[in-house]
């Protein structure tokens, strides 16, 4: 492509662009309040991804075993655990290690071993899933090994959650993209609205000779440019945003929320992006109508 | 043979029938009036040749190509061999004389060096020299009509198409803009032109092809069907 050609597009953007200054404006400030609910949603799901996968990763398996086991037994029952397929991590914790820490949670006022007389509790051993969502099946083979009595893992309270997780993650993708399609339907109102005002020009470049994309530069610059500087501002007061509410935040500690720079990075910079894809998208949709001369 | 129609007739979605079973053929070089009364074909033809309308049966060539079955890709390098001249003249009303006839050349991707060279060499030919900083507003008739030629020509094309060029001038103006056509025509452009205007087709003694109801009823080499 000529040099000249593409300085000749970007002077037609501009200056379609100045003609309709009211126009313009009211576009851009459509596309950041598009950009930025859509940032928020975002941010929202990212938040409640990570806090989600933190639950999950939160369950955790714990195989009783039957009192009578002798320790080469109970290495035995180890070595069949450890050969199951998906199995993060396996401690030990003897019935000696559980009084102790029973004992923590009841304070010093409270005499367990006393009371109790001998330890009632078995040896345990506490198991970690690579993948959260195969605790149930693992659970099931580990109750399955001679020595285990019982297998405790939140059963029920498990499943419901994740089938909770799974919803939340379709939802959120669903307003994902009822939002996006908001953004492409205002950008082609209003890439529209500027074609239209240039109709009889386009109709008079299609007889003349030039070719659709020719035609279809300028008011690519246009939504291009329209998009990203939507979309800038946008991202911009969502950083200021999230920047003051990650400050506020880390003090309480009972939430955590995502704040490393590299994936917040990421998630502004896609949000830019998405302005550009928008501004084609919805330029497009608008001017094939006028090149079908 | 520059143009050829095998049997062309068109049917529009409405169901009028603009075209029933057209067959001619223009050479390099000739100058061709289009007559007939209104709704009798002639814009329907004349849209066929730079493929704004496509035949509902039959075939059509424009310098040897197939206009039927050519790409549509391939259409802006079709219309680049014409100059098109409108009745309403189609000048872009915010771009002086010389910027509109740079503007044709724009489109089609001329380097700035050609436009530099070419726009005031088809001034001169349209008689307009002194007016390249005009804008149409500021032309009469005649004038903006002369810019709209010189925008036809400013791609250097192998034929002239011009749809009731005349349609809002004048007799005078009118008889001046048929004076700088054939011009044009002597130079070696082929001119096909469609026009009401009997008088003029009358003293110019060139081809004249009737239209009446989609059908040619008349194609005399010299316009002896008007005497």
């Amino acid at each position: 492509m000529r040099l000249s050609n593409i300085l000749y597009f970007f002077r037609e953007a501009a200056k379609s662009l100045s003609r309709n200054r009211l126009l313009t404006f009211a576009t851009i400030s459509t596309v950041t309040i598009c950009i930025l609910i859509l940032g928020m949603a975002v941010l929202l799901s990212l938040n409640a991804e990570r806090f989600m996968s933190r639950l999950e990763s939160d369950v955790q398996m714990i195989a009783f075993l039957d009192r009578s086991l002798s320790d080469a037994e109970i290495d035995e029952v180890q070595e069949e655990i450890e050969k199951i397929d998906g199995i993060k991590s396996i401690k030990f914790v003897s019935r000696d290690e559980s009084l102790r820490e029973l004992q923590e949670t009841y304070g010093s006022q409270y005499d367990l071993k006393a009371t109790l007389g001998k330890n009632p509790l078995p040896h345990t051993f506490e198991i970690e899933a690579k993948n959260p969502q195969d605790v149930p099946k693992i659970a099931e083979l580990v109750y399955r090994i001679p020595g285990v009595y019982k297998v405790n893992y939140g059963q029920g309270v498990v499943e419901r959650l994740f089938q909770v997780t799974h919803w939340v993650r379709i939802i959120s993708l669903a307003f994902i993209i009822v939002l996006a399609a908001g953004a492409v339907f205002l950008i082609a109102t209003t890439t529209r609205l500027s074609v239209f005002a240039r109709r009889k020009e386009i109709y008079l470049m299609k007889l003349i000779g030039a070719t659709d994309w020719f035609i279809r530069w300028p008011f690519f610059i246009e939504g291009i440019f329209l998009g990203v500087v939507g979309s800038l501002l946008a991202v911009a007061l969502l950083a200021a945003g999230y920047g003051a509410l990650l400050q506020n935040i880390t003090s309480m500690a009972i939430i955590t929320l995502v704040s490393d720079m590299a994936v917040l990075g990421k998630v502004y910079l896609a949000l830019v992006g998405t302005g550009a894809v928008l501004g084609v998208l919805g330029t497009y949709i608008s001017l094939n109508r006028f090149l079908n001369v | 043979m520059l143009v050829q129609f095998y049997n062309v007739s068109k049917i529009y979605p409405n169901g009028v029938k603009a075209l029933d079973d057209i067959s001619l053929k223009i050479d390099r070089g000739e100058f061709l009036f289009l007559m007939g009364p209104s709704g009798a074909g002639k814009s329907t033809l004349i849209k066929m040749l730079f493929r704004e309308e496509l035949p509902t049966r039959g075939q059509i060539f424009v310098a040897s190509r197939s206009i039927v079955r050519m790409k549509r890709s391939e259409v802006p390098l079709l219309r680049r061999n014409m100059g098109i001249v409108f009745q309403d003249f189609k000048l872009l009303e915010n771009k002086t004389v010389a910027e509109n006839i740079a503007f044709a050349m724009k489109v089609v991707g001329a380097s700035n060096r050609d436009i530099r060279q070419r726009v005031p060499e088809v001034i001169n030919m349209v008689g307009l020299k002194g007016k390249e900083n005009c804008l149409p507003t500021e032309l009469s008739g005649g004038e903006q009509q002369r810019v709209g030629i010189a925008r036809a020509l400013a791609n250097q094309p192998l034929m002239l198409i011009a749809d009731e060029p005349t349609g809002n001038l004048d007799m005078e103006t009118s008889q001046e803009i048929m004076e700088l056509l054939f011009d044009i025509n002597r130079k070696g452009t082929t001119v096909i032109m469609a026009t009401h205007a009997r008088e003029l087709v009358k003293q110019a003694h060139k081809r004249v092809i009737m239209l009446e109801r989609g059908r040619i009823v008349n194609d005399t080499p010299h316009g002896e069907s008007l005497v």
